[in-house]
């Protein structure tokens, strides 16, 4: 199934609400969209366009430009060995070379089960862990070749699915408030709260300017 | 002689209790924001932070009071959190997100207070998702705790906060691109004129752009007032500031020391910190400040770590990485990584960042795999000056957007500064490394 | 003084240039004959400065630096080098890098020849490519749509294709995909380009990234020739070349004329040049006999028919069409038929227009009048459906100036979304609504939409400030209705003016010439005489004519002896086709003058061969009474002949002398029997500057001809690299250069009262039915009509007619999932898909014309009232 389910709907418009423009909601409902969906069906991004008024065209356009969202299928676990300079420095490409033979991949592509994809990631903000890597944006590391071995395995045997959920989930908590205050009553408090600065400011430039002449 | 580690941001990142609104509480939290809204007009907060010279964290070092007062006059004003961190070797945020996320939120509370925002929105990286758990589950605590939402501590002030999610572009931490991802599109630098966000930002409307670290700042600020932080560090750059040290030292992390009171030896060096490099290996080059800023050698290891003390000596305090290379390490390889990842992340709209780009990734590629020839060093050079016209620092530029000057910096530094390892490639065809 | 009026003065490479405030650096370069080299910058899309082509010295605070001059507005005082050895540094840095991965194929490139990215690489280039390694690959050439093709390896990411859809179309169909190095442009996957729009991105793509399919690989820019024209496509009247090559049209492009299509056209005008050299184009006179067409010569021909005219009274004579012909044509004919003749019955409308006393004697608004008026209220058809551009010129001044629009319609239309209160109302109660928002009291059941909101906005405004878009929305009610709903606006709110939304190729300058039943030229009225035409034409009609509806009428009933269809294709184009059908047969005389075999040449006597656009010089006359050129690139087809010619012969046979030898003589005529157009000389129409068109009537205030927008060679690159090669582009009948002639016209609109002018509306107004749905029919851009059919391609992109209903009507007919359905009224049965349209209110249907198919047409009947057709699921 590829348009939202009633629930994720619920949660679409949800997301929706809490941006003075809805278009805002663009990369959050791809990521809603890859939650239910582990990518970014031609479906939901149709649908997504029509929930914040874009054409699919844009949805795409907005999507392609980023690496989390993925317009193919992947893994279950997509995994990105970071290769950037602290890791590199560490061994993240030896690390990486060990990753496609222990998964029997190149770098990009995907398991036939369907359980992993490999990816040569960008910095992942885990330097002091170098060589790292993140599975499902979960980040691991430093990784020994036996390290990464034992993650895969442990995955494969899905005694990590507490901490890593399939791919697509990027929060497992999610927001439990509404948006609290409609912005056309904060534009009006903020009018009104800007006047008695102005005054306080102004008062007090008065009563600097009585000193200064005293 | 390091000073000891005196924490204001950090202070607590070692508590596994604080990430919950219980803990925070119990190590002093939300007493910043009560007393900000309680106790204090928006305008003496905003006060407090000029008089405190709080340097941006984000990278340009610019100062969060000065950008603040360059806020147009406007009903709708909006502030946005940027934490986006993804330059190279940079890991400061992360830690701050995952270790304390209700101080972000704090912080990002008493900016919105300071400056009037409509709304708050934190931008917070894609591929952080347990620090996104944990400022979404304080953001909720913090709703519950009455400190986000209608009339917050009972203070008649209204604010909501929404924490947005990046989706995968280093390009998106560069503060118009931001704006334009969580405007729903492409993150492409917006160009200048205007030249701030804070005339003409989100929707429009004028925004204040902020590192996660600039605002961890200031719960601490508001509740110890302007004085006690500007006591610590030197010149213009006060307080505190986080290091992310990596690569080849012994203790790589993040470390939170006084600014301006300590040299970047210090910093690798000493037990409490870097704790030096591996036994036998000698220190190659030092890439202070993110990969965008040129390199320095072993003779600058004394420079002092102060914005304008590193600026001084022609890089950069930059996002406060501080990358360590020892003589093991390929200069040419690890230039290319850095060319490789600007090739990557450039966001493709204007053309010197494009093509310029992707042609000097190539160019390294071919000389550190063997295939390069003498004239490409020249042709290098040039390509770099195409972009950064004269290759300066500080930069000038032919693009849109700082990415784009950002990628000469290691090519034009490296053959500077190792030249000859650059010549051994093509002559011995190949990485002498490998 | 206002702002845009304020000089500064900067210098530019030493040389001081003044320039007004807002004006980007590039432009006022330009103007100065600096050329700052440039890719992304086009002077009718919002600047970007993505290329970074345009990089020179400007000197700041801090010296001078390297800015983008297309993205810098001029500032007083500012100092600029464009030629230093720094900027051009980067401008060679730049064109590179833009090198580095374009694949160099000209050879086999549409652009080679044309293209700025060669052009510049000679100006401005590096001699050889330092850029060793392997290019970027894509596919090669991909279609994105029937008439756009893409190739990704050659385009340099300029975004104007992408700003064009966006912004200007406002369909962004095609969006860059990717990033850095990757990014290129793209459609959706399955979702074509399938914009109205679509030929402009090719026309502004600086690179062979874009190109048209009818124009690949047909001709090299060096061997085209070219020549201004008026589209006549719809009425509009956009600027444009047609250009050819060996006696063959090739393309036509837009041009930038301020006033009018500010360079774009819509691709049913850009594409239709396909029609010209139609395989239905006919080749000679033809009789139509017992045994079929039989071929014939012009003397035979003419010498029949002027036999059947000499037999016939006059009021049994008949002119149906010539709404695409060229003024001179029109001028021709009416003169022949009330002028020589002394019929009255010519009507170049086909029952699908308005009352020509609305558009003849109101005062009338220009195209940028109603873009600056401080309120629009539309009263006509989709407009991107009928008027194209004038949807984009509307579209854009709502987007960026706040035009405010208050739209009045029965259904959603391409504007909604731009207006500041919309209006919908049953069919046949257009009137009543707007004399509600007049105040009187409406019943709700009949309307939808804010009508206080709609109050207090026509009340917030001044009435003179207001202009008035008055088309024909439906054609399966009577045009009373709408009429004096347009009538009634016009006359309350006093000063406002009107646009026309007729949107048949030169039909305002039928109107304006006389080619309506009522009318003589110069918008005058028949009984109100007229001396200099008295002059001129041997006689008048004695009776008031009919029009065309009333014509077929008359046929039934045996008072037509001889009809003339000028270009009109009643069978496919009349909207009652089974009254077309019937009363053709029952016309012993039918004259078919047209460029193309169509439905109804078979029922047609004798058919004659005209001369089809780009086949003859003449002028023609857009929505707002602007007169512009027609250019000539073509012989004519075979023995074809423009039909000024044929009436000018057939009255010779009759043995009457029209006393025109050629365009000029009746140019001449025209200026002296219309006041109208008095003072519009030739010479002052070929003027370089008035290429555009002038405006009739002259006034004061409107003598004057602009001074042309210089072409910006790249924003428009294939009409500058042909202009120097091809023949003069002033045509030789209108002979163009010379002092413009320009005198003051003595016209002045006779109207008083329109409301008072027009038939008192007293049929019975009926509300909805409960099984019986009251039928809008309304026109799109693509139908089955001869014009679109004959051109090629775009006759590949005609869908089938659709319905719409409200979603109450989808469920009364017990519609889910699909939409089939079956339609039945006038006794005709039509089957078709209906789709929900919440913008419906509840009773209505609302299908699209199909043209040609005429399946639609048997819908709706002769009477013209409010149509009712019963539904039921198929
Ligand atoms: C290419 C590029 C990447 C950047 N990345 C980040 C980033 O990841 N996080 C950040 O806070 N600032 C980043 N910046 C700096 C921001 O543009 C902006 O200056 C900063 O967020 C302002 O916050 P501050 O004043 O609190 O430092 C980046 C700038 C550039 C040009
Ligand atoms: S296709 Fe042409 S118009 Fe569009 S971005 Fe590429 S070069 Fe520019
Ligand atoms: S950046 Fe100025 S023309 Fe492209």
């Amino acid at each position: 199934m590829s348009r939202f389910t009633k629930e994720m709907e619920t949660r679409a418009y949800e997301l929706l609400a809490l941006y003075p423009e809805k278009r805002s909601a663009t990369i959050p409902l791809c990521h809603l969209a890859q939650e239910q969906n582990g990518y970014l069906t031609e479906e939901s991004m149709v649908q997504i366009a029509d929930l914040v008024g874009t054409t699919p065209a844009e949805v795409l356009g907005a999507a392609s430009f980023y690496d989390m969202l993925h317009t193919e299928p992947v893994g279950k676990y997509v995994v990105g060995v970071c290769t950037n300079i602290a890791c590199l420095l560490q061994g993240g490409e030896e690390l990486l070379g060990h990753a496609e033979e222990k998964l029997g991949i190149a770098t990009g592509a995907t398991t036939d089960d369907g359980m992993f994809t490999l990816e040569d990631m960008e910095c992942i903000a885990h330097c002091d862990h170098a060589p790292a890597l993140q599975v499902n944006y979960r980040f691991f590391g430093p990784l020994t070749n036996d390290g990464f071995d034992t993650l895969v395995d442990d995955l494969s045997a899905g005694k990590l699915e507490s901490e890593v959920p399939p791919h697509g989930t990027l929060s497992r908590v999610q927001r439990k408030h509404p948006i609290a205050v409609p912005l056309e009553e904060i534009v009006r408090h903020r009018r009104d709260s800007d006047a008695k600065e102005g005054e306080r400011l102004a008062a007090k430039a008065a009563a600097e300017a009585k000193e200064g002449s005293n | 002689m390091p000073l000891p580690p005196l924490k204001i941001v950090s202070a607590r990142a070692n508590d596994p209790k604080n990430v919950t609104l219980e803990g925070y509480l119990a190590n002093g939290g939300y007493q910043g924001l009560k007393r900000a809204v309680l106790e204090m007009n928006p305008e003496d907060v905003r006060d407090q932070v000029m008089q405190a010279s709080l340097l941006g964290r984000g990278g340009a070092g610019f100062e969060a009071g000065r950008k603040w007062s360059m806020l147009k006059k406007s009903d709708i004003r909006y502030l946005v959190i940027n934490g986006d961190e993804s330059e190279p070797a940079t890991f400061k945020d992360h830690m701050l997100v995952e270790s304390d996320p209700h101080q972000l939120v704090e912080g990002a509370l008493i900016a919105g207070y300071a400056i009037g925002a409509a709304r708050v929105f934190i931008f917070l990286r894609g591929e952080f998702a347990l620090g996104f758990e944990r400022v979404q589950n304080a953001i909720n605590e913090a709703y519950d705790y009455g400190a986000i939402g209608r009339d917050i501590f009972g203070s008649k002030f209204s604010i909501d906060l929404v924490l947005h999610p990046g989706a995968g572009a280093y390009i998106c931490g560069e503060e118009t691109s931001l704006l334009e991802s969580l405007e729903g599109k492409r993150g492409f630098p917006r160009i200048k004129p205007p030249y701030f966000p804070a005339v003409i930002g989100l929707y429009g409307k004028p925004t204040i752009v902020n590192n996660v670290e600039t605002v961890a700042n200031l719960p601490w600020i508001v509740k110890n007032g302007a004085s006690s932080f500007t006591d610590l560090g030197a010149g213009r750059s006060r307080g505190t500031r986080m290091f992310a040290l990596s690569g080849q030292v012994n203790r790589p992390g993040t470390y939170e020391l006084e600014m301006a009171k300590n040299t970047f030896r210090d910093i690798i060096f000493d037990p409490e910190f870097g704790g030096g490099l591996r036994p036998g290996r000698s220190l190659k080059a030092i890439i202070p400040g993110g990969v965008s800023a040129p390199w320095l050698g072993p003779d600058q290891l004394d420079v002092v770590l102060g914005q304008d003390e590193v600026a001084a000596v022609g890089s950069m305090l930059g996002s406060g990485s501080i990358i360590v290379m020892d003589d093991s390490t390929c200069m040419v390889k690890a230039a290319w990584r850095i060319s490789k990842f600007f090739a990557r992340e450039s966001c493709g709209q204007c053309t010197p960042c494009r093509e310029g780009g992707s042609w000097i990734e190539k160019v390294m590629n071919r000389i550190e795999s063997g295939a390069g020839r003498e004239e490409d060093l020249d042709l290098l050079m040039d390509l770099c000056d195409n972009i950064v016209p004269g290759v300066s620092w500080p930069p000038q530029q032919t693009t849109i957007c700082v990415l784009g000057p950002s990628i000469p910096s290691s090519v034009a530094v490296s053959i500077k500064m190792f030249r000859d390892e650059y010549l051994t490639h093509i002559k011995e065809g190949g990485c002498p490394y490998d | 003084m206002t702002d845009s009026e304020k000089k500064l003065k900067l210098t530019v490479n030493g040389k001081e240039v003044e320039s007004a405030p807002g004006e980007m650096l590039i432009a006022a370069a330009e103007k100065a004959g600096v050329l700052i080299p440039r890719f992304c910058y086009h002077p009718r899309l919002e600047p970007v400065g993505v290329c970074r082509m345009c990089l020179v010295e400007v000197k700041g605070p801090r010296g001078f630096t390297l800015q983008p001059a297309c993205y810098i507005a001029v500032a007083d005082g500012m100092e600029v080098v464009t030629d230093s050895d720094k900027a051009k540094k980067a401008q060679d840095g730049v064109l590179e890098f833009l090198l580095a991965n374009h694949p160099l194929d000209c050879p086999v490139c549409d652009k080679g020849g044309e293209c700025p990215l060669q052009d510049q690489t000679l100006t401005f280039g590096p001699s050889e490519s330092r850029f060793v390694e392997e290019k970027r690959h894509f596919e090669k050439p991909i279609a994105i749509s029937k008439l756009v093709y893409l190739d990704r390896e050659r385009c340099i990411q300029c975004d104007r294709c992408t700003r064009f859809a966006a912004d200007i179309a406002g369909e962004a169909l095609i969006d860059f995909e990717g990033r850095g190095g990757e990014l290129h442009i793209a459609t959706f996957p399955d979702k074509p380009f399938a914009s109205y729009f679509s030929g402009n991105t090719a026309q502004i793509c600086p690179v062979g990234a874009l190109t048209t399919t009818p124009y690949r690989f047909k001709a090299r820019p060096w061997d085209l020739e070219q020549v201004e024209s008026t589209c006549v496509s719809c009425a509009v009247g956009c600027q444009m070349v047609v250009q050819s090559s060996e006696n063959e049209i090739v393309r036509y492009l837009g041009i930038d004329s301020e006033a009018v299509n500010q360079s774009w056209l819509c691709d049913k005008g850009r594409f239709g040049f396909e029609s010209v050299s139609s395989a239905e184009r006919i080749p000679s006179p033809y009789f139509n006999e017992a045994s079929g067409m039989v071929e014939t010569g012009w003397s035979q021909a003419l010498d029949k028919i002027a036999k059947a005219l000499k037999s016939a009274e006059p009021e049994s004579v008949a002119v149906i069409g010539g709404s695409h012909m060229a003024n001179e044509d029109i001028y021709t004919w009416v003169k022949l038929a009330k002028g020589v003749i002394g019929t009255d019955s010519v009507d170049a409308q086909l029952d699908d227009g308005l009352d020509p006393k609305i558009v003849a004697l109101s005062d009338r608004a220009t195209i940028q009048e109603a873009t600056q008026a401080k309120l629009l209220i539309l009263m006509a058809g989709d407009l991107r459906e009928e008027l194209p551009i004038l949807f984009l010129r509307i579209r854009s001044a709502a987007k960026k100036a706040g035009l405010k629009i208050l739209e009045i319609s029965l259904s959603e239309t391409s504007l909604s979304e731009e207006a500041e209160v919309s209006l919908r109302y049953f069919p046949g109660h257009a009137e009543e609504l707007v004399n509600g928002l007049f105040g009187a009291e409406i019943d709700p059941q009949l309307f939808a939409g804010d009508l206080q909101a709609a109050r207090a906005l026509v009340s917030s405004v001044d009435p003179a400030s207001v202009v008035v878009v008055g088309g024909r929305e439906n054609l399966a009610d009577s045009s009373l209705d709408p009429e004096r709903a347009i009538a009634k606006l016009l006359d309350t709110l006093v000063g406002s003016k009107f646009l026309s939304g007729l949107r048949r190729g030169n039909v305002n300058g039928a109107i304006d010439l006389g080619m309506v039943p009522g009318f003589v030229p110069g918008r005058s009225q028949l009984q109100a005489g007229n001396e200099a035409l008295r002059a001129k034409w041997k006689t008048l009609p004695r009776k008031a004519g009919r029009n065309s509806k009333e014509i077929l009428e008359s046929a039934l009933k045996g008072e037509i002896k001889v009809l003339f269809l000028l270009g009109a294709d009643l069978i496919s184009d009349f909207s009652d086709s089974a009254l077309a059908e019937k009363a053709l047969s029952n016309i012993p005389m039918v004259v078919g003058i047209d460029t193309l075999t169509n439905r109804t040449t078979s029922h047609c006597s004798v058919v004659l061969p005209a001369t089809a656009f780009a086949e003859r010089h003449g002028s023609t006359t857009n929505i707002e009474g602007r007169v512009s050129t027609l250019g000539k690139k073509l012989v004519g087809f075979s023995l074809s002949r423009p039909e000024w010619m044929i009436a000018v012969e057939l009255a010779a046979y009759m043995g009457e002398d029209l006393g025109f030898e050629n365009l000029h003589d009746i140019w001449g005529e025209i200026q002296e029997v219309s006041q109208l157009h008095r003072g519009l000389s030739i010479a002052a129409l070929g003027a370089p500057g008035a290429k555009e068109g002038i405006v009739v009537p002259l006034s004061a205030s409107k003598v004057q001809i602009s001074t042309r927008r210089v072409l910006d060679p790249i924003a428009t690159p294939g009409i500058t690299s042909v202009g120097v090669s091809g023949p003069p582009s002033s045509s030789a009948a209108l002979p163009g250069e010379g002092d413009p002639v320009l005198s003051e016209s003595t016209y002045s609109p006779q109207r008083s009262k329109l409301l008072e002018l027009l038939a008192q509306n007293d049929r019975a107004k009926a509300g909805p039915e409960a099984d019986n749905f009251a039928l809008v029919v309304s026109k799109r851009l693509y139908d089955h009509g001869v014009e679109v059919m004959s051109a090629k391609h775009l006759s590949e992109l005609v869908a089938p007619s659709k319905g719409r209903v409200s979603p109450k009507g989808w469920g009364q007919i017990g519609l889910n999932g699909s939409g089939l359905t079956r339609l039945q009224g006038n006794g005709a049965s039509v089957e078709l898909e209906l789709v929900v349209d919440p913008s419906l209110l509840d009773g209505v249907v609302k299908v699209e014309f199909d043209g040609a198919l005429g399946e639609v047409s048997k819908l709706f009947g002769v009477d013209n009232s409010t149509s009712r057709v019963k539904m039921e699921k198929v």
